[in-house]
């Protein structure tokens, strides 16, 4: 056995002071703990510094008949951070999120998760990830602890690991007072949330959520950020699709926004606010009818073109040049004697982004 | 852990899920039993005089079909409960889960066949009470039972193709009694094959359900199982052998 410094230490230590045999062996297990754990602490570190790639998916394709759900999706995700495919419903995030999942095959291309072919070696891979899917999957019938335990043990986790890891989570989630009662008495957040603790059981390297605060109230939304934002303190890698722009600007380190089957943008939320560049123009007009002649004017004066909303009204617009090119648009529409309720100047947030992707297409 | 003991710790786990759903559910099986009570006594009170069944009484005549019967139609359960988790994305988190490919179809159609333990038995005290007589000794009469169950067990897994293949409950449901009803009445489940006519007569002679009912009379009433157990246990074979392997396949192919 190699020696090291800190048992040789623990051993000179105990023949000194003529320790009994039991006490030495005791001092050198918890010297073989604190080595343990001095390891843990640089693999930990390890793990969440180096940002290799942990998912990656190669000229990727999948069709359902004639329909192209997938067309030659390039993709990779990196350990240790919140990736978020964004994109519209039929965007094709689902059916990624089920290939990388093992649910679904696709039809051309090569995928792999922690470094595990997803259809050779689909089944070691399934111990080592967890997903949420676009609907709550829980038994309603039994109660959380027995969805909990079921998961566990079919993860093959021994009842006692299985029913210990059930009461951790159960805690992390709030759902102490409620593990008793079948989960069709459960709140729609309540039943996420117990939905998400599943996916979590065997504690997965990579956790895959499909829309995961799709349906809920702005408070359980906050409540879910906020687990996913420590899951990921904790060293787990996030796969998150989402249609809100909100919550990939708030979550996620990198984007890749999709949209028909394909991706058309990737970076992080900077990156792609970046490349719309300067600030954005938004202007709420006091008439509906004006709309038409508003574009007409300012669209000379804009970065690229202006985004309307028939319903609120509002006119948004990229702009470079601040403040003055601002005053020049609002001047201009004066003389038209176009009627403005309020207008602002500001910083481009991924809604532009989007806009401008998808050529002003409107987002649901 | 060797893989056929994990496989069949989580056929445990999805078995023992099934029967606390029952558990919490029970109108699943007073459903499951309400209909075979009701034609029971429609039979035995209603129709019964007008069939004739030689020198047997008819109750004792009709209550082997109506075992038979009982899990004929408890066998569309297996289909509905599979498109209810299918539904439900329950079938999504099972396939995405390290657990045999297996378990939950299998433990599906194990749980059936002991909720048809349960209501054969009591079945059979329902027909005790309106005169039904075990003529033939316990142990032939468990054989019955026991034959009864594992046809149950054979029809469970056509009933679970066909739920992998519908996904909606209210379509496996209805898709259910479409090939269960001209099996079940086109047979010696309730009258005589004799008795029947032209083409009915031939479908029900070669009809397994006939075979079976036959095989499950004879050990009742102690007649000559004559070459039913043979054609009986031939069917039984042929479906296993066909809808296990269709069932998991599909269930693999789920998208």
């Amino acid at each position: 056995m190699a020696h090291h410094p800190i048992l040789d230490q623990y051993l000179r230590d105990a023949e000194q002071s003529g320790e009994s045999e039991e006490k030495i062996t005791r001092t050198l297990l918890d010297a073989g703990w604190q080595l343990h754990h001095f390891l843990d602490f640089f693999l930990f570190h390890g793990e969440l510094g180096l940002g290799e790639e942990i998912i990656s998916v190669k000229n990727v394709s999948k069709l359902f008949g004639q329909f192209r759900a997938l067309d030659n999706v390039d993709f990779s995700a990196k350990k240790g951070r919140v990736t978020a495919l964004l994109g519209p419903n039929g965007a094709g995030k689902t059916t990624l999120i089920r290939i990388l999942t093992t649910l679904l095959h696709s039809t051309e291309g090569r995928v792999k998760v922690a470094g595990f072919d997803v259809v050779n070696d689909a089944q070691k891979l399934r111990s080592m990830i967890g997903l949420t899917g676009q609907f709550t999957a829980i038994d309603e019938v039994l109660t959380g602890r027995e969805n909990l335990e079921m998961v566990g043990r079919l993860y093959h986790m021994e009842k006692f690991e299985a029913q210990n890891r059930c009461a951790e989570l159960l805690k992390i989630f709030e759902l102490e007072d409620a593990a008793d009662r079948p989960a069709k008495t459960y709140s729609g957040g309540m039943k996420r949330r117990l939905d998400l603790a599943e996916s979590l059981v065997a504690k997965p390297k990579i956790l895959f959520l499909d829309e995961p605060t799709a349906g809920l109230d702005p408070k359980s939304r906050f409540d879910l950020w906020h687990i996913i934002r420590d899951l990921v303190q904790g060293g787990t890698t996030v796969l998150l699709t989402t249609q809100y722009l909100e919550e990939a600007d708030q979550l996620a380190n990198d984007i890749y926004v999709m949209n028909h089957g394909k991706i058309i943008a990737k970076g992080t939320p900077d990156e792609l606010k970046r490349q719309i560049g300067g600030d954005v123009a938004e202007l709420h007009l006091e008439n509906n009818e004006d709309i038409e002649k508003t574009i007409k004017i300012i669209a000379p004066l804009g970065k690229s073109s202006p985004h309307a909303n028939r319903d609120t009204s509002v006119i948004s617009m990229p702009i470079e040049g601040g403040a003055t090119t601002f005053l020049n648009i609002v001047r201009e529409l004066d003389s038209a004697e176009v009627k403005i309720k309020d207008f602002s100047l500001r910083r481009p947030s991924l809604d532009d982004v989007f806009l401008k992707l998808t050529g002003g297409e409107t987002k649901k | 852990m060797s893989n056929l003991f994990t496989t069949f710790s989580d056929i445990w786990v999805m078995i023992k899920r099934n029967l606390i759903r029952y558990r919490r559910m029970p109108q699943l099986i007073v459903f499951s039993f309400i209909q075979p009570v009701m034609f029971v006594l429609l039979f035995a009170y209603v129709f019964g005089g007008a069939i004739k069944t030689g020198n047997e009484k008819y109750i004792n005549f009709l209550l082997p079909g109506i075992l038979v019967q009982t899990v004929l139609f408890g066998a569309m359960m297996t289909g509905v409960g599979l498109a209810d988790d299918l539904s439900k994305g329950m079938i999504d988190r099972f396939r995405s889960l390290p657990m045999a490919r297996s378990a939950v179809l299998g433990s599906r159609t194990i749980t059936e066949s002991l909720r048809n333990v349960f209501v054969v038995l009591l079945m059979t005290v329902v027909g005790y009470i309106i005169g039904f007589r075990i003529e033939h000794g316990f142990l032939n009469f468990g054989g019955a039972l026991l034959f009864t169950i594992i046809f149950g067990f054979a029809f469970s897994w056509i009933s679970a193709t066909i739920g992998l293949l519908v996904k909606n409950v209210e379509t496996a449901q209805t898709a259910g009694f479409i090939w269960v009803f001209p099996l079940a009445f086109a047979s010696s489940i309730f009258v005589p094959v004799e008795t029947m006519s032209g083409w009915v007569k031939t479908f029900a002679l070669h009809n397994p359900v006939s075979y079976v009912v036959n095989v499950v009379r004879a050990l009742a009433l102690g007649t000559p199982v004559g070459d039913n157990f043979l054609y009986a246990s031939i069917w039984i074979f042929a479906i296993l052998v066909v809808f296990i392997p269709l069932a998991t396949y599909i269930y693999k192919k789920i998208n």
